[in-house]
């Protein structure tokens, strides 16, 4: 019962969701295209589809993996269990929370696979591109990208260090490889640092952060709790081009060597 | 046939989520050395969250994508730029204000900001600051996916636009108030929802594929590039507005 009340709950902000959407495209169609939509049944079905499959699969999080997530975190960053004494621990030594930086890498990586949104983005471009970009090849790509970028967050809440320089720095190598990507990954890589962060990841990661800032000891929530987010969307950026421009690297190298010895 | 769809679907899912389920229980096992709380409920919610995430891919190819292609087709044959930048960003705006993770996150923002003295602990100046935060984020958003589609029109290459974003965003943080910073970061990442994303890839890519001499790989991707980049911008320029 209680199960149905929360549901419906979360079925309800789907649809509030999608409503803007809705009015939008009839208000298009009606006033400004004036022409009647292709294939209206299948649409409907699909929107249908969409917001009932979206209002389980959250219901469902909010039931199985959200709650274990939080108590993770909260456990992971336990003082008691990174020092393995009850003592009060004034100095923070960031080399104790291993176990912290690898469930940040891990968490990061298997929320990301299952991130919805990049589903459908990896599925246009392996669209587009006629799969040369393949799927799974993209969102292990952003996934490894994301697993860096919420481990080195969790480093930076653990020693306090500020946010922006970490940022800037992750520009700066944005920009440099901005020059020498190959230019039609481009996009798609930029694309990507947005896509990573909704509906199953940024929950979770938010968990962690302010389960951190709120354990290490002389960190504030309220400032050092946030950023986690930001640096998810950073290096996957970082990771989309890298693999393109290693793939280019490979690809050249190969037809050069081929070359080489068609020569001979 | 429809039985073996299902069945693909439902596969596709269950390893999308199985490194999710493997983490979890290695971390319970080997790490915590506790057992799982309330087993039922995590394998009843697990089932759910299969189910969804086969239907939502499932409603993706007959709905959302198909409709966001149409939209852009049918826009750029009438061939208004108007139209079609009132509609980008409407679609940005509309999406973006009423988005359930904006509310939390612009909430919290206040209680931030209250707490640092920067505004009135009243709820009435809380709740005047978290709204004014909502509109300037969507608005960007709005603004983000009409620079977006222009470009498409235009064909500019996306990593001017982009670079002088970044660069705009580096100058912004050294003068923007420290409270501000972390959270503008962060709104990037939040504005673009799972139904907003799919809807807005398959309009890029439409358009791409229906302007001449546009290549939908090239050309129809960036919009969500924009739509993560703008608020922080606008979101620094709301802190310094405000806080001066």
């Amino acid at each position: 019962m209680e199960f149905i009340h929360s549901f419906s709950q979360i079925l309800l902000g789907t649809c509030i969701d999608v409503l803007p959407i809705i009015i939008l495209i009839i208000g298009f169609q009606f006033l400004v295209l004036r022409q009647p939509i292709a294939h209206i049944s299948r649409l409907i079905v699909g929107g249908v589809y969409v917001v009932i499959g979206l209002a389980l699969f959250l219901a469902g999080l909010e039931k199985a993996l959200f709650p274990l997530g939080n108590i993770m975190a909260t456990q992971l960053s336990d003082p008691a269990f990174i020092y393995g004494t009850d003592k009060i621990v004034m100095d923070t030594d960031w080399k104790a929370y291993g176990w912290v930086y690898l469930f940040a890498a891990m968490i990061g990586f298997a929320t990301t696979i299952a991130e919805p949104s990049l589903i459908a983005v990896a599925y246009k471009a392996s669209e587009v591109s006629a799969g040369i970009i393949s799927q799974w090849g993209l969102r292990i790509t952003v996934a490894l990208g994301v697993a860096f970028g919420i481990s080195l967050g969790t480093f930076r809440i653990i020693t306090g260090t500020p946010l922006y320089q970490y940022i800037l720095a992750g520009y700066m190598i944005v920009i440099v490889q901005t020059i020498f990507a190959p230019k039609n990954i481009i996009p798609l890589a930029y694309d990507s640092g947005g896509v990573t962060t909704s509906t199953v990841t940024v929950p979770l990661v938010a968990a962690l952060g302010l389960g951190l800032a709120a354990t290490v000891p002389g960190r504030n929530p309220a400032l050092d709790g946030f950023g986690l987010i930001a640096f998810a969307s950073l290096c996957p950026i970082i990771t989309v081009m890298g693999y393109a421009q290693l793939m280019h690297w490979f690809t050249k190298h190969k037809t050069k060597s081929r070359e080489k010895s068609n020569a001979l | 046939m429809i039985i073996s769809i299902i069945v693909k679907k439902l596969k596709n899912a269950v390893t999308d989520l199985l490194p999710i389920v493997l983490v979890i229980a290695f971390f319970q096992i080997f790490v915590l050395k506790q057992p799982l709380p309330q087993m039922g409920e995590v394998i009843f919610g697990t089932l759910l969250v299969v189910a969804g995430l086969s239907l939502f891919v499932q409603g993706l190819e007959m709905g959302l994508f198909p409709i966001g292609e149409a939209m852009a087709h049918a826009l750029a044959k009438k061939g208004s730029i108007f139209w079609l930048l009132f509609f980008a960003f409407t679609l940005g705006f509309s999406t973006t204000v009423a988005e359930p993770a904006l509310l939390a996150v612009t909430a919290e923002a206040a209680e931030i900001a209250s707490k640092s003295g920067l505004i009135n602990p009243g709820k009435e100046s809380l709740n005047q600051y978290a709204f004014g935060l909502r509109i300037t984020v969507a608005f960007s958003v709005g603004l983000a996916i009409l620079i977006g589609v222009m470009r498409i029109i235009r064909g500019w290459p996306i990593h001017y636009l982009i670079i002088s974003g970044y660069v705009v965003v580096m100058l912004m943080s050294i003068i923007a108030p420290k409270e501000i910073i972390g959270l503008a970061y962060d709104a990037g990442g939040v504005t673009t929802s799972t139904i907003t994303v799919p809807l807005v890839a398959a309009l890029g890519v439409g358009l791409a594929s229906s302007i001449k001499g546009r290549s939908p790989l090239v050309d129809g991707f960036g919009l969500i590039a924009f739509a993560s980049l703008l608020p922080i911008i606008f979101v620094m320029g709301y802190g310094l507005v405000m806080f001066g």
